[in-house]
């Protein structure tokens, strides 16, 4: 019987990806294994696929050729999930409240993460083997995080998002340590392993509290709980939730549980350090902002001083901290971390204005972050090397496209107009959204801009020193940039630059894409108003 | 609160015990040490160098691998308690399950996980970690 109704429904869904049938909008009973599969229907397609790939990878010795022949294959499945997240999306499909949620915060997430996750294949593809990686599995093993990733952005039970956060680290965890000869490498995987597993007992203890307390580990039961039986000041649910906010510190590196961040960024390799600072990254604040909307509204107004305290510290120490530094791997952590710090304050706003803006941030963020890195993976020689800013002196000289690409995503990271793009709109979305909040963020709007003055120090120093200083005489030739870095550099600026210009259907779509629980709830799209202007 | 009672009973029983055992005999013994007796207790064979040991790397793989395939079988136990359940579309009446209502639901959730841990006994094993040497 059950069976039957899978397959039905299985049929059903082919058709629709298909185009064949413009059927109403199906309800997914998650009650039910079979329709709970195929709500689940992109990440399982993720997951089996990177099982399937995973034979493949070992199948043959390792060697250049293969590694190249198994990313290729990785990224037609990345696209492939895509194409179904998509197809899922615009169908429009709803679901019965369950462990899981079919709501367009959801797709919107698995794109930008996919997205991350396909630049990072493209990219380890043609790095890795410079640095003497040729391990196939390395980009298996991105997928399976992914697939963590995207369980993370469906999740609507505390177990299940325990399950994806170790997916998605522990299969992490290896790929900062993928370069077995260097030992910062390894030193990365150690720390991050040693700190990411600490941080995960955070958590689970404070699920744990949180299941004790309001006897239920479902998102939306515990919100309920809570607030029918006036759990705000239990002990048992106010330490679970101050755990499970410091275990999410950690996993997003958030000021001051970010010492981890910088090291396992600088040693790791630099397309797994871009993976990390973006998707990673994505996927955990999904998870936390689900959490708190959906089990913690009435509790978060009580938690409010702690986020807005750690949103604070980290805007000020990210940015301060990045303005000494001179690796650009290293400046990049730093300002990942800063980036963690706005992200907070779409948080503290906890309303559906918040999330569309995290949305729209997450976009741009992962663009230009990803950007940046390639540029940096582009430039970089063999043994990390030719990573520090001032070996990027006078590249304007010699490869003015980079050059400029490069500036764009250091502008999109600061927040500039126009040069900047989507940057821009991404960061005047979360200011609106702080000052807009019912409980209005005027104090952290003025410190979140007051960062980003701050961080013109760095972003424009990179700037400066690529346009405005002289080439060194002995400064290595840059080589030809291969197809796939290429892709991921331009057509990231690009639409970077497109959706600078023109933002109104992007912040639409953001707009649209709010949490299930936030459907109906009144917000309004301040941005698209004033791009209009 | 209540149910947690024989729990806490049992914690305290548990310490007064180990307490009790440790301080009597500590009390009531009378105390003759010899050198043969100072010696840690190795199963009665004469104690052999040091405790901390180098061990091969290839100890620590076997371990590993151990593990996924206990916690295979301790995964299969519960499913094999609730199978009855698990394989029958609608509640149980009497501990069976009424005629034509059998599914195949427990049986699949089993095999994908098999499945699952096959494709990582293949890995294992094309990667060469089965083989000591």
């Amino acid at each position: 019987m059950l069976l039957l109704q899978s397959a039905l429904v299985q049929s059903a869904l082919v058709q629709a990806a298909l185009g064949a049938l413009p059927a109403a909008r199906p309800t997914w009973n998650l009650a039910l294994p079979g329709q709970l599969l195929g709500a689940l229907g992109p990440d399982l397609l993720l997951a089996g696929g990177a099982v399937l790939l995973l034979l493949v990878a070992v199948a043959r010795p390792e060697s250049d050729r293969h590694q190249r022949a198994v990313g290729w294959a990785s990224l037609g499945l990345v696209g492939l999930t895509i194409v179904a997240v998509v197809a899922y999306a615009s169908r429009g499909a709803l679901a019965t409240e369950g462990p899981i949620a079919v709501d367009t915060f959801r797709w919107a997430v698995d794109i930008v993460v996919l997205i991350g996750t396909g630049c990072t294949i493209a990219l380890s593809m043609e790095s890795n083997p410079l640095d003497g990686i040729l391990t196939a599995e390395s980009h298996v093993l991105v997928l399976f995080s992914a697939a963590g990733m995207l369980l993370l952005a469906a999740a609507r039970d505390l177990i299940l998002v325990f399950l994806g956060i170790e997916l998605m680290s522990v299969a992490v965890y290896i790929l900062s340590g993928l370069d077995r000869r260097s030992e910062r490498s390894a030193e990365a995987a150690l720390k991050y392993f040693l700190l990411g597993a600490f941080s995960t007992g955070f958590l689970l203890y404070g699920i744990a509290l949180v299941y004790g307390a309001t006897g239920s580990t479902n998102l939306a039961t515990i919100g309920e709980h809570v607030a029918r039986y006036s759990l705000m000041y239990n002990p048992m649910l106010v330490a679970g939730v101050a755990l499970l906010l410091i275990g999410f510190s950690f996993k997003v590196a958030a000021v001051p549980f970010h010492m981890w961040a910088p090291d396992v960024y600088e040693g790791a390799p630099t397309p797994i350090t871009a993976f990390m600072a973006a998707a990673v990254k994505v996927a955990a604040f999904a998870a936390f902002l689900r959490i708190w909307l959906d089990a913690f509204p009435t509790v978060a107004y009580q938690w409010h001083n702690a986020i807005w305290l750690l949103a604070v510290l980290t805007m000020l120490v990210g940015n301060v901290v990045a303005l000494r530094q001179r690796n650009l791997k290293r400046m990049l952590a730093y300002s990942s971390i800063a980036h963690a710090g706005y992200l907070l304050v779409t948080v503290v706003v906890a309303n559906s204005l918040g999330a569309s803006a995290f949305l729209f941030y997450l976009v741009a963020y992962t663009l230009a972050t990803m950007g940046a890195f390639a540029v940096v993976i582009a430039l970089g020689e063999p043994g990390e090397r030719n990573q520090e800013i001032a070996d990027y002196a006078g590249l304007w000289t010699v490869e003015p496209w980079l050059a400029a690409a490069m500036a764009v995503f250091m502008m999109a990271l600061l927040g500039f107009p126009i040069a900047g793009g989507m940057g821009f709109f991404a960061k005047w979305y979360v200011i609106d959204a702080a000052i807009h909040a019912p409980h209005p963020q005027t104090v952290l709007a003025v410190i979140l801009v007051l960062a980003s003055v701050i961080s013109c120090g760095y972003y424009l120093g990179v700037v400066l020193t690529m346009f405005m200083k002289p080439r060194p005489a002995n400064a290595p030739a840059v080589r030809p940039v291969p197809t796939g870095t290429f892709l991921v550099i331009y057509l990231s600026a690009f639409t970077l630059l497109l959706f600078g210009v023109l933002p109104n259907g992007f912040v639409q779509l953001a707009h649209d894409s709010v949490p299930i629980s936030m459907v109906g709830a009144p917000a309004r799209a301040p941005v698209a108003s004033a791009a209009s202007r | 609160m209540k149910a947690y009672v024989p729990v806490l009973l049992l914690i305290v029983f548990v310490i007064a015990n180990a307490v009790m055992i440790i301080g009597l005999s500590h009390l009531l013994t009378r105390r003759r040490p010899t050198p043969e007796k100072q010696t840690p207790y190795e199963s009665g064979v004469p104690p052999l160098g040091d405790a901390r040991e180098r061990f091969s790397i290839k100890f620590s793989m076997v371990a590993m691998l151990f593990i996924i395939f206990d916690i295979e079988t301790v995964f299969m136990i519960p499913w094999g308690v609730a199978y009855r359940e698990l394989s029958c579309g609608v509640p149980l009446v009497h501990g069976g399950c009424p005629t034509g209502q059998l599914s195949f639901f427990g049986l699949s959730e089993m095999l994908v996980f098999i499945g699952i841990l096959f494709a990582g006994y293949v890995y294992v094993w094309k990667k060469g970690a089965l083989q000591w040497d």
